[in-house]
Formats: C-alpha cells, sequence, structure tokens
C-alpha cells in the first residue's frame, strides 16, 4: 500500500469540463490513474473525454464508485465543492485550488467535524500540486514521470520544490512510495503531522521527506509527533532562510509572525525533535540517501 | 491588504464601535475647518500611512488651537514618515486625519487574528494598551488575555464579556465594552480580516470606551467578495515595484541584496534564495512567477528586475515540470530579444527535457552562464558577482 492512492483508487474531477480539470484529466489518464469521471453541475449527462460528466458528487460516486476526487474550481466555489465531496462519501479529496479565503478554510474544516474519524474525507491542499503515489495513481498536477517507484514518502508545500526533490531522488536511484503536497496556504486541509501519521502506518514507505516552509505551526508540531510516535526516520528542509519577517513570501502561508516560524528556528526545533536536516535545498536527497543508510 | 487608521475605523464605527469624531483632510485650510466643524479646544494631527508606531516617528501632533492644527498639517503632509515598520525609505504622507482629543483614563489593547494552531479566530487582550503586542508579550505576558472564537458560531455574549472582566473593566462599563469587542469580532469575521487591531482602547475620562487607533489587514484572496474593502487600496503605501509585480500577476518581494532572482513556484524561490545566501551572497529580491512560467511572465520578470537598480547579477532557476524546459528556454530566448541584459545572467533549468531545453540556450548566441544544480547556480552567480569587483 502506498498512503491515500493507489492502482485502484477510483476518480473523479470536479470542475471536470473547464479547461485546467480538462488538462489535468489528460494527464491524469495519461499516466494510468484511474479516472472513472466528473462533475460540473448543469452538464450532467454529457460525455467529457470519453467519461460520463455528473451534476453532483453524490451522483458521481453512486454510479461509478469513486472514492477520490481533485478539485479544480474556481475559489469562490472551491470551499463549497470541497463540502460536497466530503458529504457525498469521498474519502480523499485534493484541492488544486490556490486562492481560497482563510476564513472559507474555516468553514470547511468546521464542517467536517460532523463525521467520525473513520468516516472523515482526507482534504489535500488548497494552493497545491496534489498526490502522486509513482507507478500507480496520480491524483494532482505534477509531471509524474520525475518520480522513481520505491520506498520514501514526501510532503511538502509547494509544488516545484517537490519537483527538485523528487528529482534529487531519482539521480540517486531513489524512488518514493507516496508524494503529497499540502499546500501553501495558511490554514489547509491535512497537515505535515496529519501525513506523518500515515506514513509511520504505510508498510511500503521506508523514511519520510518533509518539505517546509517558514510560518506557521505546522512543521514543528510535525516534529513532536515524529519524536513521540514515529519508528521511521524523518528528514526535513525548511525553505526561507533569507525571508524578512512579516512579509508574505508567495504563498499565503509563508510568513513569519511568531517566535518558532522562522526557517532558523524551526531547524533548530526539528533537530532537537531528531529529524535529521538537509543543510541546503540542494541536498534533499543525499540526506535522504543517508538517513537510509544508517 | 493593509488599509488606512481612518478607514479602518469608520469600518468599527460601522459595527456599533466608538470613535472620536474626526474627519480627513488634504490641505491646511481643510484642516483648519474641520478642527471648527469637530469643535472643542484640542485637536490630534494624525499623518495616514501604513504603518504603526507613528507616534514615535512624530507623525501624530497634539495640538490646542486651529491655527496649530493648520499647521501641523502643513509639516507633515507631502512628507514621508520613517518609523519603526516602514524601512528607511519611509512612507508619503498624502493624507491627514483630524480627531478630537481624548481624555484617557485607560489604555486597553485588543488584537484578533487566525490561530494557526487551533484554525481558530484568536482574541488576544491586555491592559497594557499603547504598547506594541510584541512589547507587551515581553514585559508583560502576564497581562495577556487570550480567548478562541468558534468562528461558526461566532463570538459570543460571554466570551465578550469575560475579556471586559478580565481587563478590569469597570462593572457599569462592561456592556458598552463587551459591545465594541463583539464589533470588533464583527468586522473581522464578515470582511474576511486577517488581523484587526485596536491600541489602545481607551477609556475616556467621561467614561466612553473609544477605539483610538485601529489597524485592520485583509485576505488578499477574498477581496473578489469584498468590493467596499478593496476599493480602500492606497498603492502609494506600497512598494512602487512591488506594486508594478502584483498588477502584472508576479509575486514579488523587493529585499536589500544585489543578485536578482527569477523562479517558478515560492519554495524553489526560497530555496534558491537560501542557496545564495549560503553560497556568500545576498539576494535582491523574491519572485515567483508561477509554476507554469509562461513566456509572457519570464519577460514581465526580466523588466521588474531591470528595473532594480541594486541588481548586479540575474539568476533564473526554472524547474519545468509539465511545460517542458525546451519550451521555457524559447520564452526565456524570446524574452532576452525583447530586454537587453547588460550584467551578468546565470541560468538554471531541471525537469522535463532538460538537454533540450540547455541545447537552445547555448545556440541561440545568448551571453549567459549555465548551471546545473541549485547549489551550482547560485555558486556561479556569486563567482559572478565577485568577479564585477
Amino acid at each position: 500500500m502506498s498512503v491515500l492512492i493507489d492502482k485502484s483508487t477510483k476518480i473523479i474531477v470536479q470542475g471536470f469540463t473547464g479547461k485546467f480539470g480538462t488538462f489535468h484529466a489528460e494527464e491524469m489518464i495519461k499516466y494510468g490513474s484511474n479516472v472513472v469521471g466528473g462533475v460540473t453541475p448543469g452538464k450532467g449527462g454529457q460525455k467529457h473525454l470519453n467519461l460520463p460528466v455528473f451534476n453532483t458528487v453524490k451522483d458521481a460516486v453512486k454510479n461509478t464508485g469513486a472514492s477520490a476526487s481533485i478539485l479544480f474550481v474556481h475559489p469562490a466555489f472551491a470551499a463549497d465543492s470541497a463540502m460536497e465531496a466530503a458529504d457525498a462519501g469521498i474519502k480523499t479529496c485534493v484541492a488544486i485550488t490556490d486562492g481560497i479565503p482563510s476564513h472559507d478554510m474555516i468553514k470547511i474544516k468546521r464542517y467536517m467535524r460532523r463525521y467520525l474519524r473513520s468516516q472523515k474525507m482526507t482534504l489535500v491542499g488548497p494552493n497545491c500540486a496534489g498526490v502522486i503515489s509513482p507507478g500507480k495513481s496520480m491524483l494532482g498536477i505534477m509531471p509524474g514521470h520525475i518520480y522513481k517507484e520505491g520506498r520514501v514518502g514526501i510532503i511538502g508545500r509547494s509544488g516545484t520544490l517537490g519537483y527538485e526533490a523528487a528529482q534529487q531522488l531519482k539521480n540517486l536511484n531513489i524512488g518514493v512510495s507516496t508524494s503529497v503536497g499540502i499546500g501553501g496556504d495558511p490554514i489547509n486541509g491535512s497537515s505535515f503531522r496529519d501525513i506523518l501519521e500515515k506514513f509511520e502506518e504505510d508498510d511500503e514507505t521506508d523514511a519520510v521527506l518533509m518539505i517546509g516552509e517558514i510560518g506557521g505551526p505546522q512543521e514543528v508540531n510535525a516534529g513532536k509527533f515524529a519524536k513521540e510516535n514515529m519508528k521511521k526516520p524523518v528528514i526535513a528542509y525548511i525553505a526561507g532562510l533569507t525571508a524578512p519577517k512579516g512579509r508574505v513570501m508567495g504563498h499565503a502561508g509563508a510568513i513569519v509572525s511568531a517566535y518558532g516560524e522562522s526557517a532558523t528556528e524551526k531547524v533548530e526545533i526539528l533537530k532537537e525533535y531528531g529529524v535529521s536536516i538537509s543543510k541546503n535545498p540542494s541536498v534533499m536527497g543525499e540526506t535522504v540517501k543517508k538517513a537510509l543508510e544508517k | 491588504m493593509d488599509i488606512h487608521e481612518y478607514q479602518a475605523k469608520k469600518i468599527l464605527s460601522n459595527f456599533g464601535v466608538n470613535i472620536p469624531r474626526g474627519g480627513i483632510v488634504y490641505s491646511p485650510e481643510d484642516a483648519e475647518n474641520k478642527a471648527r466643524e469637530i469643535g472643542g479646544s484640542k485637536w490630534v494631527v494624525k499623518a495616514q500611512v501604513h504603518s504603526g508606531a507613528r507616534g514615535k516617528a512624530g507623525g501624530i501632533i497634539v495640538c490646542n488651537s486651529t491655527l496649530e492644527v493648520a499647521q501641523a498639517t502643513d509639516k507633515l503632509l507631502g512628507k514621508k514618515l520613517v518609523t519603526n515598520q516602514t524601512g528607511p525609505e519611509g512612507k508619503i504622507i498624502n493624507r491627514i486625519y483630524i480627531e478630537e482629543a481624548t481624555d484617557i483614563k485607560k489604555e486597553l489593547y485588543l488584537g484578533l487574528v487566525f490561530d494557526r494552531s487551533s484554525e481558530c479566530i484568536m482574541v488576544v487582550a491586555s491592559t497594557e494598551g499603547g504598547m506594541s503586542v510584541e512589547e507587551i508579550s515581553q514585559e508583560k505576558p502576564e497581562t495577556i488575555i487570550r480567548s478562541k472564537i468558534e468562528a461558526a458560531v461566532g463570538m459570543q455574549e460571554f466570551q465578550a464579556r469575560e475579556i471586559a472582566f478580565g481587563l478590569g473593566i469597570d462593572s457599569k462599563l462592561i456592556s458598552r465594552a463587551a459591545e465594541a469587542i463583539r464589533g470588533c469580532y464583527k468586522a473581522f469575521s464578515e470582511l474576511d480580516a486577517t488581523m484587526v487591531e485596536v491600541n489602545p482602547l481607551v477609556i475616556s475620562e467621561q467614561e466612553q470606551v473609544l477605539a483610538l487607533d485601529c489597524k485592520m489587514s485583509f485576505d488578499n484572496n477574498a477581496l473578489f467578495r469584498r468590493n467596499q474593502v478593496s476599493e480602500l487600496r492606497d498603492k502609494t503605501q506600497e512598494n512602487p515595484s512591488e506594486v508594478y509585480a502584483s498588477d502584472r500577476g508576479l509575486n514579488y518581494v523587493s529585499l536589500d541584496g544585489n543578485i536578482g532572482n527569477i523562479i517558478n513556484g515560492a519554495g524553489l524561490a526560497m530555496a534558491s534564495m537560501d542557496m545564495i545566501k549560503l553560497a556568500g551572497g545576498e539576494p535582491a529580491n523574491f519572485l515567483d512567477v508561477g509554476g507554469g512560467a509562461t513566456p509572457e511572465k519570464i519577460v514581465k520578470a526580466f523588466r521588474l528586475i531591470m528595473m532594480d537598480k541594486k541588481v548586479k547579477v540575474i539568476l533564473v532557476n526554472i524547474f519545468a515540470g509539465i511545460n517542458r524546459c525546451d519550451w521555457v528556454a524559447e520564452g526565456i530566448v524570446q524574452a532576452l530579444q525583447k530586454i537587453e541584459v547588460n550584467m551578468p545572467l546565470v541560468i538554471r533549468l531541471a525537469g522535463t527535457n532538460v538537454e533540450k531545453g540547455n541545447k537552445i540556450l547555448k545556440e541561440s548566441n545568448l551571453n549567459y552562464i549555465e548551471a546545473s544544480t541549485l547549489e551550482d547556480a547560485a555558486n556561479k552567480a556569486v563567482k559572478a558577482l565577485k568577479e564585477l569587483g
């Protein structure tokens, strides 16, 4: 098993008939993902990319048995779509959308509290590259071919920095079990800690590379979790050493506003929790290799 | 997005929070008239710039006659106010707020922010108004009261009451104070704010509860549904290069160094800047052209970087995925036909079709330095800078 998705995972695309939805649905199908249809309200009953289009997520789930969805919905409607997916019984939803208001993210997370833990959807993102289990399935917008199949888990906020890491690993002949992009927003569906927990339980993952950045408490919380609950080695790189305090660095969540949120402070705290630190972004792969050799 | 004090106060007032009487003026004559209109015998002339700590920087002047009001306004208008938050370049004063002076009995601090740990709205209050929240948490942490608000049901009356009692407010003023606190919360939640700070919130000698100063920031991602807020943007208070960038869909932050950066993706941009620093250089900027790195964005990015006089070397680092390096390389070649870059240029491509991409760059007669890894790129940029002397 990889985490979140594998070869058999049935996927629907929310915002299926739009430009981005269409393009990335095609890419996912080419990669071998089991895309079974999509949702665009008002276009139910039509065919798109030779697959059925449904009006509601519930209809799509009922007719296709889908358990995962990917969201390419405009920021103004994305929160609504994510809640619709949760209510329809989707297990994993990846929100690609960049620009969802923070107040809406709070709303989604409160809404999801109504479900039992065992029935609760895992929301990944928003503002992320998605999830890939190399060689099995891609639920995202990443270039699939740069990921080699293997046994290292990756969790990261940034898309391109995650690709950089996958490439470095591939160059060292190290493969990836699953890579999860949790996105750059201040409030997101799944935290580093949430995904670490899944990797710790996964028997096809041997180590986890965490690619964090300045801002927020998530990297530190994940480090604490790793120390207290994990047997597998965790390796981390934290971007934003040169970022000035109080400025947003591209990602809405990348802003240092309190103690423990700068790159230097996060690195210090993670070290104390026994996390192996990649000193610079050029040696993420090598640091993982060393940790695996230990 | 930040707004001015007077705009924030107007918003608070619409949500039932009392503020001193006042008005915005653009000339000393206006100021004098406004002071007369407000009445009384004491006024405060306040420079409207997007910064705190204006008082210490001389941007807030107490006046005892309408003549003094006019003189103070004349002194401030058109000047740049340099506070400990604006940086050495300061911010231009284009608007002056004239306000009736308040007889202060008690100064309190009230702030509302998102708490990223609990994913709730957090109220932070203290009896030590007038100090910055950083100073309070260092010097008087025991005075800080925190209250988490469940956004789904909003702030309850008991929560506002608890905060008010916690601040030691006189029993007969509790309901007034609680109303002010709830007003601030409503403004925060109904307008997609990310920060509302009333500092100080005062109890006056006349036993009124008044917001004497207020700062507000809003979620840029929510401006599409907050027209009344986005109208309040004042671009004169923002860094001109950053305004130029945001108008063109680029994510840009101006920094102090001299190595200019053009990178796709925010995380990779921060990582490249880190590499520059570790190689012994200083980045001149953060610039994310977006994951796709389209040729149009790359042209705009070069134009923007060339506007920055500090820049001595340019580093381009693109990780091409679905967009492919060959396509990105063609974009760079096209961009450099339109823009003259008269300084060392280091280009690092990675990802899909990297060989094809590098071949296109090589065959283009472009004067540049090729780099292979992140580290190689940073080292070459710093080396090129040193060779300039």
